[in-house]
């Protein structure tokens, strides 16, 4: 019953949410500098069929909420509208884009499971020696540096110097794209990997100066069982609640990476549209972007019940 | 520790060439020199040239004034409203709570930087606009660190001392409550400082924020890019300085926190 209630108040929240930003981000197109036709128009001829087509197309003539109904009724079937500098469909360019953001963030995401949580937890465990430090400052140069700034300095000299990997294109095919994919999913992970070792490593020396640690130790379990059911399990929750911080991160990461790197991604989409004020697109990518992060949230949420007993019994987190 | 020393050096030299910079760059920022373009390191460029001839060692020297007011500005500003909204919405609790911290959640979430590239980008505003961003959406998760802090303090002794004795409301927040928090409050204060460093060179980087021309950490590093083979040192250097600052005031923030965490503990104790 508790777990219901739970669920259905964040969904609710989440919906809120998502609905606010959707009003937000509709408004763009009534609040960028200039009429709403001249930045529909873009660089194209303003002929007065294409006017007439536009003001159809958007309901100009109509008042304003009526059109926010209009474009959120459209919006919910994915249709965003004409892109207005290359006149196709918006939800065709996402698709298209979506493809090599995918395949960078899961390959950065990869890279942050695989090191920071080893990392952290071999930290936390040895808490006060060389290693420990040697990851605590490391992590400390991994969270200030931004990513494009990582990105030039691999670009430098893993792409240009000694010429390990190619230093721009997505590439084709499985190997040639993660061969393409090294440099930026490294850049992108960068700032993951140190804000989720700094958790692990900090969840790691509450979890081990438990009393259940030392009973399980004293009890002659082994170690790996120690670690990975009893210190590892318990210090998931924080770790999984960084996890929103990590996406938001990567989120903003991939639009720098993808820039540094000339990926066509969706992040370099972005900045592509901001830069040319093409409206809709940027419209499609700013939802897009919301969904996404209100979507982890939600999913962190119920990683939360299924962890943890103590949510699912005990209510509010 | 060799770190901390290494970087409060840094922190150092960043800041004696943001109050000498004229003084102490060995040339014009600005003077281009077409006869000697992206030329690698040498004796009298210790950076080499960009691609209009210009010295990087001045350029860097000359951008560390606006490197370091901009995200000042951003700190400062987080810190004061999320401290005043923190404080009331603790302290105060009930309906004004819940509202502010209802609001918080929905922004909550968003990425500041995200969202400055695109009100920016749109609405062309520059600089004073992405300050505005950055603060405007930085406050909400400082609001929130601030009030878990102010609820573990108000329901200790001293306070509820202060109320007993008919202290004001403004009395207590401010000469009471506020000391307590502040740890809280100069770590995000540095935070918010790393953040808008970093967001503020990236939206340069992008071609957002700085005009052309001025000589911004993060616009070298996207006016540099093309440079890589013939001059790398002109890429890395703002790179790395923009690195080494945020990391060195992270490191700073880290410290001040356990700092006055630690003289808070002891003076309890005594």
């Amino acid at each position: 019953m508790f777990v219901l209630a739970f669920l259905g108040k964040r969904v609710l929240a989440a919906a809120v949410t998502l609905l606010v930003t959707s009003f937000l981000v509709f408004s763009l197109l009534a609040a960028s500098p200039g009429s709403p036709e001249q930045t529909l128009l873009g660089a194209r001829q303003p002929t007065p069929e294409l006017i007439a087509a536009l003001r159809a197309q958007h309901r100009l003539d109509d008042p304003f909420p009526v059109r926010y109904w209009h474009w959120l009724s459209g919006v919910l079937e994915l249709d965003f509208g004409r892109s207005v500098r290359s006149s196709r469909e918006v939800v065709d360019i996402l698709a298209e884009r979506l493809d090599v953001t995918l395949w960078l963030g899961l390959y950065a995401f990869v890279l942050v499971l695989l090191v920071a949580v080893p990392a952290g937890l071999s930290a936390g465990i040895r808490r006060d020696t060389a290693w420990d430090r040697g990851v605590t400052v490391t992590a400390l140069l991994g969270v200030s540096a931004p990513p494009f700034a990582v990105g030039l300095m691999l670009l430098s000299v893993f792409g240009v110097g000694l010429g390990w990997f190619p230093v721009f294109g997505a590439g084709s095919g499985f190997a040639d794209r993660i061969s393409h994919l090294t440099l930026p999913a490294v850049a992108l992970a960068v700032a993951g990997v140190a804000i989720v070792a700094r958790q692990t490593r900090a969840a790691t020396m509450d979890v081990t100066a438990k009393d259940f640690i030392t009973f399980a130790e004293a009890r002659g379990l082994p170690r790996r069982v120690v670690l990975g059911r009893y210190a590892l399990r318990n210090s998931a929750l924080p770790v999984i609640t960084s996890a929103g911080l990590v996406l938001a991160y990567s989120l903003t990461g991939a639009v720098l990476v993808e820039s540094t790197f000339a990926l066509p991604g969706l992040g370099s989409l972005l900045v592509e549209s901001v830069s040319t004020k093409d409206i809709p697109v940027v419209q499609g990518l700013a939802l897009l972007t919301a969904a996404l992060v209100i979507g982890v949230n939600l999913i962190v949420d119920l990683c939360y019940l299924g962890l943890d007993p103590r949510v699912r019994h005990a209510g509010g987190v | 520790m060799i770190v901390r020393a290494l970087s409060a050096f840094a922190l150092g030299l960043v800041v004696i060439a943001a109050l000498l910079g004229d003084w102490i760059a060995p040339f014009d920022p600005g003077a281009q020199d077409l006869a000697g373009t992206a030329m690698p390191p040498d004796a009298a460029h210790w950076l080499g040239t960009d691609e209009l001839g210009r010295d990087v060692l001045s350029r860097l020297i000359a951008g560390t004034r606006t490197a370091l007011l901009g995200p000042a500005l951003v700190a400062l500003g987080v810190a004061v409203l999320s401290t005043a909204i923190g404080l009331l919405a603790g302290y105060r609790g009930g309906w004004v709570d819940s509202a502010i911290m209802r609001a918080v959640d929905l922004v909550y979430a968003i990425p500041p930087l995200l969202v400055a590239i695109v009100v920016v980008g749109v609405f062309g505003g520059g600089y004073p606009l992405a300050i505005g961003v950055l603060i405007a959406l930085s406050v909400p998760a400082d609001t929130r660190m601030v009030r878990s802090a102010v609820l573990a303090q108000r329901n200790l002794a001293y306070v509820e001392a202060a109320r007993t004795v008919g202290l004001g409301r403004g009395r207590i927040l401010f000469a009471h409550l506020l000391p307590n928090v502040l740890p809280t409050v100069v770590a995000n204060l540095l935070l918010s400082f790393v953040g808008a460093l970093v967001g503020l060179a990236a939206l340069a980087f992008l071609g957002l924020g700085v005009g052309t021309g001025a000589p911004d950490w993060g616009r070298m590093l996207a006016e540099n890019k093309g440079l890589v083979d013939l001059n790398p040192a002109a890429m890395i250097g703002p790179a790395v300085l923009i690195t080494v600052v945020a990391a060195s005031v992270t490191l700073l923030g880290d410290r001040l926190y356990d700092l006055m965490s630690a003289r808070g503990r002891d003076a309890g104790r005594a």
